[in-house]
């Protein structure tokens, strides 16, 4: 089946099998590998990515159900050649540490951020919920998430 | 007792970047961009893929195998059962502990999700619809799925492959005085004893254990990229199970995603892949399922513990006495030294001044899957700390005494390091009391325990628990730590380049630790080239000298202690250029962070820069040109971090669910080299630790079924549960290591369960409960008030 999808900004079309999970479609159709797969069953949430803005876990959709929709992935956060305040945070404030959690955390705080740039350190932890971290604690990387909020909001008023 | 900053006046400026700052992390940008590099990540030209067939049931006699279906599957290759393997000798692998492994079963299956068969395809969906398609016919035995059953004489033998092996126990180890422990319990005024279970966990790193095994048929040549925390032992793991000329194997462990202990060992799937990519001459690609990576790679602790305190009326300890049963699984698979069978666990006397102590341990076998890594920690360490620090509190409990004074009574004193335990450790250096009295002011102890009561008297429940742990960490030396036989040093290897910049080459492996930062500073502290200026590298065995891996907290210890020493001697041939540059006496030369200059003469000064490029350049008469060495470190003794932690926690009497008021976690673990890196891994121990003392366990029903095989039955804390902490730090160097850093990766794994638990039981104590097992879920707690009550 015929699948054409906007992947970060840029059209994409391909030939895919009815079965094929959304997340092999994005890491090896697309051959973009920043989007992981780590548990198979919806739970650990590294595969998550935006499907038009909101955050979804590729594993448990097919690629053929975002036919004519917009992703957002990882690769796509940069933007003129500027990290974006959410990749900026997790380096300054230690985020991450074996990176494999990473894209998906930087993209359900992005998502968070949108609708509330100024969330509470509670309002984070539940955002994040479903997205699990074997290294961080989660400490820091909550902390990455409010750091970039405070980031865009001194953007605004600047 | 000191911080980081007090400790260690920084030497160096933010921008040279040594010891003691909190430099952003190297590894950082790819992570950030989606441009990581994970096994899974790799695609080689005509790649195949690989999926395994398991066994559905614990225990059966394989009657027959049938693949025809698989191979009739379009896209399907080729499918491997273990009698193809035996043909060259693969069907069977040494573990990591000296035993025998199934690769793919021949003969029986010993635990539910053994490999069986393996489908290779071109396609990923096909080769796992194909692997479903193999049908195999067993003749069920009795599942043996724990190990007390398992070690009565009428349980069926469930190694019957090995010869000479008549009963399923796998093995027994002892250490200390058994005549002398048993006299100082004839002398005790009271003996305090406790069973407890630690159980089966799972390290589970996000990313699975996964391979692309790419052998060239044309020159022999076998790459394979894999998830890999020891790729040089890996190397020559694989010299010797394959048979193949150790040059032609080159093993990459590139990025990975978290590791924890679970990919050290050597699992069936990458040997399959290996030699499936041999005889079909293209690159092989095998990812596990989760499912896969829970049910049968290696678990952590699953340890039956009897401990007894001998203490006197006055609160001082007499002695030790403890007797463990170890659940090995179906195969004996611990990665550890060879002379101790249950790991580094006879460290159980802790944190305390006592003459004796004796352990007995048994090992069993069961129809479960094989491992007993070391789960972020140290050789079964955080067993042997969760033991002792709850011991301890029972028996301030009996004995009436306040348990943080119980434990400053018994403490190993400031003055007493070195310290040779009873068991034969010497500890190198702690100041136990200190981190005590900084936790306890942390946490407002005395407040704390006043509190308690009057929470009883208003139906609610606080309790307060501490954990003063000691670990032992950064094997070896080489003498007594090996693994096969291989001894466990490491190694970096320091190129300058003539520019003056440099690159390191390491023989361990980070997944996550940060070594690329890290390991950068401690050149920069020793020969002040900046931090920015240095490239660190690992995980490819052509590429950097031979180590023995990333695990049991040794890379700091170890790898960090050969950087230093490298770095010192390519500075000490530096000297000999400045001199000739300088036209003065080496002996009149001085060292400061990145320049040699002329006693009394400052402005008379050459550069580290300097003397880099002169090193290829300009070398005095009868000196090798070049600026470049390695050093392999055999450590003259362990390291030993220490630190106290306390927990609070608010317990609801009608439910019996638990929740973290407050977490203190105070650690000593020397010289910090990057304050920042050392307190997120802080974090992550401390929430690991939360997890196996909460929620995190793998179990089997009573035919050895896995519960536990997904993440919705095995539970890991999210950002929702996870407690928040506070950290504090004492530091005191060890004398042995060349920057007196000790290690700090699993400390908080090791110490923080206790605490936890502790907490909970502290709440509870009140009513005579003394144990609640781990994962202390409400259900546990309120069946442990009601058996109180009643």
């Amino acid at each position: 089946m015929n699948v054409t999808v906007t992947v970060n900004g840029a059209e994409r079309s391909a030939d895919v099998e009815p079965r094929m999970l959304l997340v092999d479609f994005i890491r090896q159709t697309l051959a973009l590998t920043g989007t992981h797969q780590g548990c198979d069953t919806t739970h650990c949430g590294v595969c998550t990515v935006l499907l038009d803005g909101v955050p979804i876990k590729s594993c448990t959709m097919f690629a053929v159900q975002v036919d004519g929709r917009a992703l957002t992935t990882v690769e796509g956060l940069k933007q003129n050649g500027q990290l974006s305040a959410i990749q900026q945070a997790f380096h300054q404030e230690h985020g991450l540490q074996c990176g494999f959690c990473t894209p998906a955390m930087m993209l359900v705080g992005t998502a968070l951020l949108e609708e509330n740039p100024n969330p509470t350190e509670e309002e984070v932890r539940w955002a994040i919920s479903g997205n699990l971290c074997r290294c961080t604690g989660y400490m820091n990387i909550v902390k990455s998430i409010q750091a970039a909020g405070a980031m865009k909001s001194e953007e605004v008023s600047a | 007792m000191t911080t980081t900053a007090e400790h260690h006046a920084l030497k160096t400026t933010p921008e040279v970047g040594g010891l003691g700052h909190s430099r952003k992390r190297v590894e950082d940008a790819r992570f950030l961009e989606g441009r990581g590099n994970y096994v899974d990540d790799i695609v080689l030209p005509g790649m195949l893929y690989m999926a395994i067939h398991r066994s559905p049931v614990a225990h059966a006699r394989i009657v027959s195998i049938d693949t025809s279906a698989a191979e009739a599957v379009e896209g399907v290759i080729a499918v491997v059962t273990g009698a193809l393997l035996a043909n060259y000798n693969l069907a069977w692998m040494p573990t990591m502990s000296g035993d025998t492994q199934a690769v793919l079963a021949t003969d029986k299956v010993r635990f539910q999700g053994q490999e069986i068969a393996a489908v290779i395809a071109t396609d990923r969906y096909i080769a796992q619809d194909a692997a479903d398609k193999i049908v195999v016919d067993y003749e069920e035995l009795e599942p043996i799925v724990n190990p007390q059953r398992s070690l009565e004489a009428d349980a069926p033998l469930i190694r019957d492959d090995k010869e000479g092996q008549t009963t399923n126990q796998c093995y027994t180890w002892e250490s200390g005085d058994k005549a002398a422990t048993d006299a100082a319990f004839a002398r005790a005024d009271k003996v305090v004893s406790l069973d407890t279970h630690y159980p089966r966990s799972h390290p589970s790193p996000l990313e699975t254990c996964g391979i692309v095994a790419d052998v060239n048929s044309a020159t022999g040549q076998a790459t394979l990229y894999m998830t890999s925390q020891a790729p040089h032992a890996h190397r020559t793991v694989f010299a010797l199970v394959a048979g193949l000329p150790e040059q032609n194997i080159r093993i990459v462990s590139p990025d990975i995603g978290g590791g924890f202990g679970n990919k050290v060992p050597v699992y069936p799937g990458y040997v399959v892949a290996t030699a499936a990519s041999l005889v079909i001459g293209k690159p092989v690609k095998w990812i596990e399922t989760r499912t896969e990576n829970l049910i049968s790679t290696g678990f952590g602790r699953d340890y039956y513990m009897h401990g007894e305190l001998a203490v006197t009326n006055d609160g001082k300890i007499l002695g030790l006495r403890v007797d463990m049963i170890s659940d090995q699984g179906a195969f004996f698979s611990d990665a550890q030294p060879t002379k101790f069978r249950a790991g580094l666990f006879h460290i159980v006397t802790g944190s305390y001044d006592y003459p004796v102590a004796h352990v007995t341990t048994r090992g069993a076998y069961t129809n479960k899957a094989p491992g007993g890594v070391a789960y972020r920690c140290s050789f079964r360490v955080t067993e042997a700390s969760y033991l002792i620090e709850r011991l301890v509190q029972n028996a301030a409990y009996e004995l009436g005494i306040d348990p943080a004074e119980f434990r400053m009574k018994n403490f190993i004193k400031k003055d007493q390091f070195p310290y040779l335990s009873p068991t034969g450790f010497v500890y190198d250096s702690g100041d136990y009391e200190a981190a005590l009295k900084l936790a306890m002011e942390m946490v407002g102890y005395d407040e704390i325990q006043k509190e308690k009561e009057q929470a009883r008297a208003e139906g609610r429940l606080v309790g307060i628990g501490v954990a003063s742990f000691t670990e032992v960490v950064g094997a070896g030396h080489g003498d007594d730590y090996d693994i096969l036989g291989l001894r466990m040093f490491d190694s970096a290897e320091l190129r300058i380049h003539p520019t003056g910049k440099a690159i390191l080459k390491l023989g361990v492996r980070s997944q996550g630790q940060g070594h690329e930062t890290t390991f950068a500073q401690i050149v920069a502290e020793e020969l002040g080239i900046p931090s920015s200026d240095i490239k660190v590298v690992e995980g490819d065995t052509d590429n950097t000298p031979y180590g023995l891996g990333t695990y049991a907290s040794r890379s700091t210890p170890v790898a960090g202690a050969a950087t230093a020493m490298i770095s010192r001697t390519l500075r000490e041939k530096a000297k000999k250029i400045a001199a000739h540059l300088l036209e003065a006496s080496e002996d009149d030369l001085e060292w400061e962070v990145g320049k040699f200059y002329v006693k009394g003469d400052p402005a008379s000064s050459v550069t580290i820069q300097d003397v880099a490029f002169a090193a290829y350049t300009n070398v005095p008469e009868g000196l090798e040109p070049g600026l470049e060495g390695v050093n392999y470190y055999d450590p003259p003794n362990m390291t030993y971090p220490f630190g106290s932690y306390i927990v609070v926690v608010d317990l609801d009497p009608g439910t019996g669910q638990w929740k973290v008021r407050k977490m203190v976690a105070v650690d000593d673990c020397g010289v910090r080299i990057n304050p920042m890196v050392v307190e997120g891994q802080i974090h992550g121990g401390l929430t690991e630790g939360f997890a196996m003392s909460s929620m995190q366990y793998i179990t089997f029903d009573d035919i050895g079924n896995c519960i536990g095989s997904n993440f919705g039955d095995y539970l890991i804390p999210t950002a929702w549960e996870t407690p928040r902490f506070e950290l504090g730090e004492t530091v005191t160097p060890s004398p042995h290591h060349p920057i007196g850093a000790k290690g700090v990766g699993e400390s908080a794994t090791v110490g923080s369960p206790a605490a936890y638990v502790n907490a909970v039981i502290d709440a509870l104590a009140h009513l005579g409960v003394r144990n609640i097992d781990m994962p202390v879920s409400a259900d546990r707690v309120w069946s442990a008030m009601e058996e109180a009550k009643a």
